[in-house]
């Protein structure tokens, strides 16, 4: 269970985050949307331990992030986030590789387990293919799958992703969001596409300047008022006729005439 | 695929590095045969008894040429993984291990030992230890410009090792300008190319030492080099504790450099270019980058000694004009090809 508590961060004065308090359960898929600037990426880097709040306090489990060791909180939580500047040429292999790296120490090498998870994560985000290829040479969307598979090498219970779809064609989106719905472990994820969000989540967190706006099921968060006050876009809330999933008909005034 | 490939350039370039080595011994002012090389070192080995070399031949093997040799090794081996240790640090290709101000901060220090005296009670030793003095000195404050706030940032770092540089450039000009000394002048300007002149034995075994120690500290660190160039947020969620691994590299490499640069001065170029050739070969694991890129700059370093010895000979050209001669072209040739990168994505 992650817990954010009254987090509050500012940059130079200029406060990026207010009075945000959110807890997310274990094992729920949690989708967090909001308008640019809102304060979802800022908001994960703190879960995820790279910013350090002005005040508040982020736990896991109960206990303060920052009072975990680094190596113990990469065996908790995976990340996948929107950097991927990789500097010279490493293997698809060599980098999902990588995701075990919290679990070696000074003398370890890799062993037979380490491959052999390697093999699967590459398998669960379809770039088993790849594996000899070298990493610069990939499209955006292969390298965000070869991303995910290095985070799902990590073998942690919580993973986080900060807009896991983008770069990638509709094929790819629907993959990776089927594959990330199955996996056992918690979610966290920002998304652009609400109509993602709303198909796939067991809950949405809405944020609107740097605070939350709301928090719950894709049924009570998607509403017109909701959506009108964060989005400044009319919805129009309906079911897919195939899945029977939640989705959503966005138009402006203008557009209406 | 790359892992096999490892293997194979292991044992060529270790074939190449001792034939290499051998052929460092052979030339000089004196010729000597590879038989006579290796009679010599089994004799002095208690492996044979016997040896038909003269007294003369045994001391210029032994005492002369073979230090040499050892230090041009150590010295080329221990540039090149400096230099891919600080490109994975500040994640960028250019960057060598002088970078950090190792190498005008060793010339201050040197020039000032050269041309004012200074140190003079330290005999011998004085130069070497002005040098070290000067390049560790030089990376304390840099380290301290990049350090704000308990982070230290890589791009300070950069930038401030350039301003540092600076300044203690001029400092070294300026004893320069003001000596009247015209033997000094040109020894400082010899010392600044680089020379391995000064190898003996009991000047290789310290450079030795760390040098052993800094390529097993960085090889147990490999994979958290390799997360260094997925970027420091990545690397951070693979449990890596950035700060300490970055202040933890610093050290390491500034003082293997500290201790190179002491006994060799600042030959230029290995440690910028002999990485780029070893991720060439074998890519970018940092697993195999760091073996490969040590015998490169091993062999690179003991060839460009041979030619630093024949180019001009009786005289001795500075070695870092050869390493920057025959360099440069090479780069430029690898620059021009379109397979390998430098690291730049797309």
């Amino acid at each position: 269970m992650i817990q954010l508590q009254e987090l509050e961060f500012s940059i130079a004065e200029k406060a990026i985050l207010r009075n945000l308090s959110i807890t997310i359960e274990e094992g729920k898929f949690i989708g967090i949307i909001g308008p640019n600037g809102s304060g979802k990426t800022t908001m994960l880097k703190m879960i995820y331990r790279h910013l350090k709040q002005t005040s508040g306090s982020v736990t896991l489990h109960e206990k303060e992030i920052w009072d975990i060791s680094p190596k113990k909180l990469a065996q908790q939580m995976a990340v996948v986030s929107q950097e991927s500047p990789v500097l010279f040429d490493f293997t698809v292999k060599d980098l999902v590789m990588m995701g075990r790296t919290p679990y070696k120490k000074w003398l370890s090498s890799d062993n037979v387990e380490d491959f052999k998870i390697v093999e699967e994560c590459m398998a669960l985000s379809n770039v088993e293919h790849l594996a000899n290829r070298t990493f610069v040479h990939l499209s955006g969307g292969e390298k965000k799958r070869v991303m995910l598979a290095r985070a799902l090498a990590q073998k942690a219970k919580i993973l986080v992703l900060d807009e896991p779809t983008n770069h990638l064609d509709i094929e790819h989106q629907l993959h990776l969001m089927d594959l990330v719905k199955d996996l056992p472990i918690t979610i966290i994820t920002a998304l652009h596409d609400l109509n993602l969000a709303a198909a796939y989540c067991d809950e949405v967190v809405v944020m609107k300047d740097g605070t939350l706006y709301e928090q719950g099921t894709p049924t009570q968060v998607f509403t017109e008022q909701i959506m009108w006050d964060v989005f400044r876009v009319h919805v129009g809330v309906s079911k897919n006729p195939f899945t029977n999933k939640l989705h959503l008909f966005f138009y402006t005034q203008q557009s209406n005439s | 695929m790359k892992n096999r490939n490892f293997y194979v350039w292991l044992v060529i370039l270790f074939i190449i590095l001792l034939c290499s080595a051998v052929g460092g011994i052979m030339v000089g002012s004196v010729g000597i045969t590879p038989a006579l090389i290796i009679e010599v070192l089994l004799y002095k080995l208690g492996i044979i008894s016997s040896t038909d070399a003269s007294n003369a031949q045994q001391i210029i093997i032994m005492e002369l040429r073979v230090p040499r040799v050892l230090l041009a090794m150590i010295v080329g081996a221990s540039l090149a993984i400096c230099g891919a240790a600080i490109q994975a640090l500040v994640k960028n290709s250019i960057a060598d291990p002088y970078i950090l101000g190792v190498s005008s901060g060793a010339s201050v220090g040197a020039t000032s030992v050269i041309l004012l005296g200074a140190f003079s009670f330290l005999g011998v030793y004085a130069l070497s230890f002005a040098a070290f003095l000067g390049a560790i000195v030089a990376v304390s404050i840099v380290f301290l410009l990049a350090h704000i706030g308990g982070r230290t940032s890589m791009i300070r770092l950069l930038l401030s090792g350039v301003a540092i540089s600076m300044v203690l450039s001029a400092l070294t000009n300026f004893m320069l300008m003001m000596s009247k000394e015209q033997g000094g002048i040109q020894a400082v300007m010899h010392w600044m190319l680089g020379s391995l002149g000064g190898a003996k034995w009991n000047n290789i075994g310290i450079p030795a030492v760390v040098f052993v120690i800094v390529f097993t500290l960085l090889t147990l660190s490999y994979r958290q080099l390799n997360a260094l160039l997925l970027g420091t947020e990545t690397a951070a969620t693979l449990g890596i504790n950035i700060e300490r691994f970055r202040i933890f590299i610093i050290i390491i490499v500034s003082l293997l450099t500290g201790v190179v640069v002491a006994v060799s001065g600042s030959i230029g170029f290995v440690g910028l270019i002999v990485p780029h050739i070893a991720r060439m070969l074998v890519g970018s694991n940092y697993k195999v980058v760091l073996p490969l890129s040590a015998l490169l700059g091993a062999i690179f370093i003991v060839w460009a000694d041979m030619g630093a010895r024949i180019a001009i000979a009786p005289e001795e050209m500075p070695i870092g004009i050869i390493t920057a001669l025959c360099g440069s072209p090479f780069f430029i040739w690898m620059l021009r090809r379109q397979r390998y990168a430098f690291g730049e994505g797309e």
